[in-house]
């Protein structure tokens, strides 16, 4: 995120798109609510769902899955047709400024109408809150990032910012709302293949040199790693060995998941490092157990970059050890020894050679309730919101994306079009939440949600069962009817291991983000 | 009964609350009233964010999987298998024959411990979490 939590409490317009954030970050909605509630802030939503929050919105805005681009192009193009645009800024502080306007000139509001399915007038409306208020906060999550487009989503939703000004102050600025709830921090800390923690690039010769003497080796790997989709196909091809897994279920949250269960079996090593003896477990060569959250001390980066600490509330479950221990143990095997008495020596660590969180301290973090990144020194207090006076490069640059039609578009032999998301009760792939009786009880099934329409024509009731069949696999779910959801298309979701709708998602990949899409079209039969 | 602040497990929002322990056991949890973020509220997930921590299927013991059968081992059986293997198919297939899935769950210091271990112990940056999922 750009900007913080709190200062949700005064933005004058909130832009949500591709999110269903009463579900997903509940915490968050109720700022949104709150806002429009009592101090009368306005809200679009750009969902083609019915999601809660539409239904306080000031505007919905169903657009077509897959057409967020178009739309947000058609957006920028109203504004800078109307005038709207912040001139001085855009002078100011950005750069190619002319890219985006020969590619938005082409998003007429009627070629966006055909697109996306939006009528002239909503568009002309949305665009009219969004760019004259003072305070404009955009709100997007995995609903536009689950894309081929992933990439161009998130560039166009900085385009429509930047346009506007709406970038650099308080309760403004691009707000991407993070699932689990240290996808920030893995992110921060380098679990990437192409960059360090702090976001220092492996390819970087002087960011090497300074991990090479902290960590005292002098033959560091200057060539950048595979994502995790590219890992699982190189284990397919047999060109990865090995994989070491700590705290992930991929046979359920990937998409594809017997393509993904097939390269998992060809591995001559695999490690599952768990809580749980999960679906991946099941395939592992060695499962190692870990201890819980609350078994351990460590800090947690939530959604708005607040870096925070988390105690040790009971000691490791007997047969547990916590997962920095596990690591140390299996360096320390291998020849390459780690000795870290508690993960304060290791936070010490990363202070000295992460300049976004040097000032981040394990004796400041202890009596606060935490501090965002950057924080340069320990002296400096935290950074709630980013790009204030200029961009992190310098000036912000324009970069304006063609809208492309989603991967897999319904025909005539699979018809509808299959989104997949949460719900509020259960977490990514149900290994903790599951365990929780009472959220258990209020959601113990997937279900198929369909539109009435579409449940009479296919002569179906509410919880009869369906085969639900897509060009990779067959799952079998009953029916929610629900008009929240549009025509032809069907919405489930990924926490339930046993019907698992990952067998029938698709692995197109973003090129950029390489974040599969998951959305593909499906076929639906009575049985 | 004692009780700790920590952070919860369940979403990015980052609320705080604190844990209460009996005999070792988490069994309950109240949140933080002046914390930024929640203000003295949860939702559902954070109030029963207890509740799998001593569940009955959490796993005790490494355990280690030969054909079709899984047996439990000793941490110290369990963790010369992974690391005398890793070494092994690193030296027979290169450092890039190894992978590292790591997590958006665990910590932050878990994190870069992780990252460290690919590219430090084992040299390679095939390394990666859940955060495009
Ligand atoms: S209590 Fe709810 S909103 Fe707060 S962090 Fe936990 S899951 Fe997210």
């Amino acid at each position: 995120m750009t900007n913080s939590i709190q200062e949700f409490e005064e933005a004058e317009v909130f832009f949500v798109i591709g999110s269903n954030t009463t579900e997903q970050h509940p915490m968050i909605a109720t700022r949104v609510i709150e806002a429009v509630r009592k101090k009368n802030a306005k809200l679009i939503v750009a969902d083609p769902r019915e999601i809660k929050l539409a239904k306080l919105a000031t505007l919905h805005l169903k657009h077509r899955i897959g057409s967020d681009v178009a739309l947000l192009n058609g957006l920028m193009h109203i504004i800078l047709e109307e005038g709207w645009e912040a001139k001085d800024f855009i002078k100011a502080r950005t750069e190619n400024f002319e890219q985006l306007k020969g590619i938005v000139a082409k998003y007429t509001p009627e070629k966006v109408t055909k697109i996306t399915g939006v009528d002239r007038d909503s568009l002309r409306k949305a665009a009219e809150i969004y760019a004259k208020a003072k305070r404009s906060m955009i709100v997007y999550a995995m609903g536009i990032t689950q894309h081929i487009a992933g990439t161009d989503n998130v560039k166009s939703c900085a385009n429509l910012a930047m346009l506007t000004g709406h970038v650099g102050h308080p309760s403004t600025g691009v707000n991407p709302l993070r699932g689990q709830n240290n996808v920030q921090g893995a992110c921060d800390m380098g679990a990437l293949p192409n960059v360090y923690s702090g976001y220092q690039p492996v390819t970087d010769p002087k960011a090497k040199e300074v991990f090479a003497k902290e960590w005292g080796v002098s033959d560091l790997n200057g060539k950048v790693g595979l994502t995790l989709t590219e890992m699982i196909d190189g284990a397919e091809r047999g060109d990865i060995k090995a994989l070491y897994i700590m705290g992930e279920n991929p046979l359920v949250s990937n998409p594809d998941a017997r393509h993904v269960a097939r390269a998992l079996r060809k591995l001559d090593l695999l490690v599952v490092q768990d809580i749980f003896f999960t679906e991946t477990g099941r395939l592992a060569h060695v499962v190692l157990p870990a201890a819980s959250f609350a078994e351990k001390m460590g800090t947690y980066t939530n959604t708005e970059r607040r870096v925070q600490l988390s105690r040790e509330a009971i000691p490791p479950l007997e047969g547990t050890l916590p997962d920095w221990k596990i690591i140390c143990e299996v360096c320390s095997r291998a020849g390459y020894p780690m000795n870290y008495n508690s993960p304060i020596d290791i936070l010490d660590e990363i202070n000295r050679v992460t300049p976004s969180y040097a000032g981040i301290t394990y004796g400041r973090l202890k009596h606060s309730w935490g501090l965002s990144w950057p924080c340069p020194n320990e002296d400096h207090p935290g950074t709630p919101f980013l790009h204030k006076d200029k961009f992190a490069r310098g000036a912000g640059a324009f970069d304006a994306r063609e809208y492309i039609p989603p991967a897999e578009p319904p025909d005539e032999e699979y018809p509808f079009t299959l989104i997949t998301g949460r719900v509020g009760f259960q977490f990514h792939t149900g290994t903790m939440t599951r365990k929780a009786s009472i959220l258990e009880r209020e959601a113990p099934n997937a279900v198929l949600e369909m539109n009435p329409r579409d449940a009479r024509r296919l002569k179906l009731i509410d919880g009869g069962t369906v085969a639900v069949e897509s060009r990779r696999g067959e799952v079998h779910l009953p029916v929610a009817v629900t008009s929240d959801i549009p025509e032809t298309v069907v919405f489930s979701t990924f926490h339930y291991s046993e019907k698992n709708i990952n067998e029938l998602t698709v692995c197109a990949i973003d090129p950029v983000a390489k974040i599969p899409e998951f959305t593909c079209a499906v076929s639906i039969r009575r049985i | 009964m004692s009780q700790t602040l920590v952070v919860c497990p369940f979403c990015g929002c980052g609320c705080n609350f604190y844990l209460h322990e009996k005999e070792g056991s988490a069994v309950g949890v109240t949140p933080s009233r002046e914390h930024p973020v929640n203000q003295g509220s949860l939702c559902v997930k954070g109030w029963r964010a207890h509740e799998f921590i001593n569940h009955p299927e959490r796993l005790k013991s490494p355990m280690i999987r030969h054909g079709g059968i899984v047996r439990d081992a000793t941490w110290d059986e369990a963790l010369d298998l992974v690391s005398k293997n890793l070494i092994n198919i690193k030296r027979e297939y290169g450092c890039d024959a190894l992978a590292f899935l790591s997590s958006a769950k665990v910590t932050n210091e878990e994190n870069y411990l992780f990252m460290k271990m690919a590219r430090a112990a084992f040299k390679t940056n095939n390394v990666d979490h859940c955060a495009r999922l």
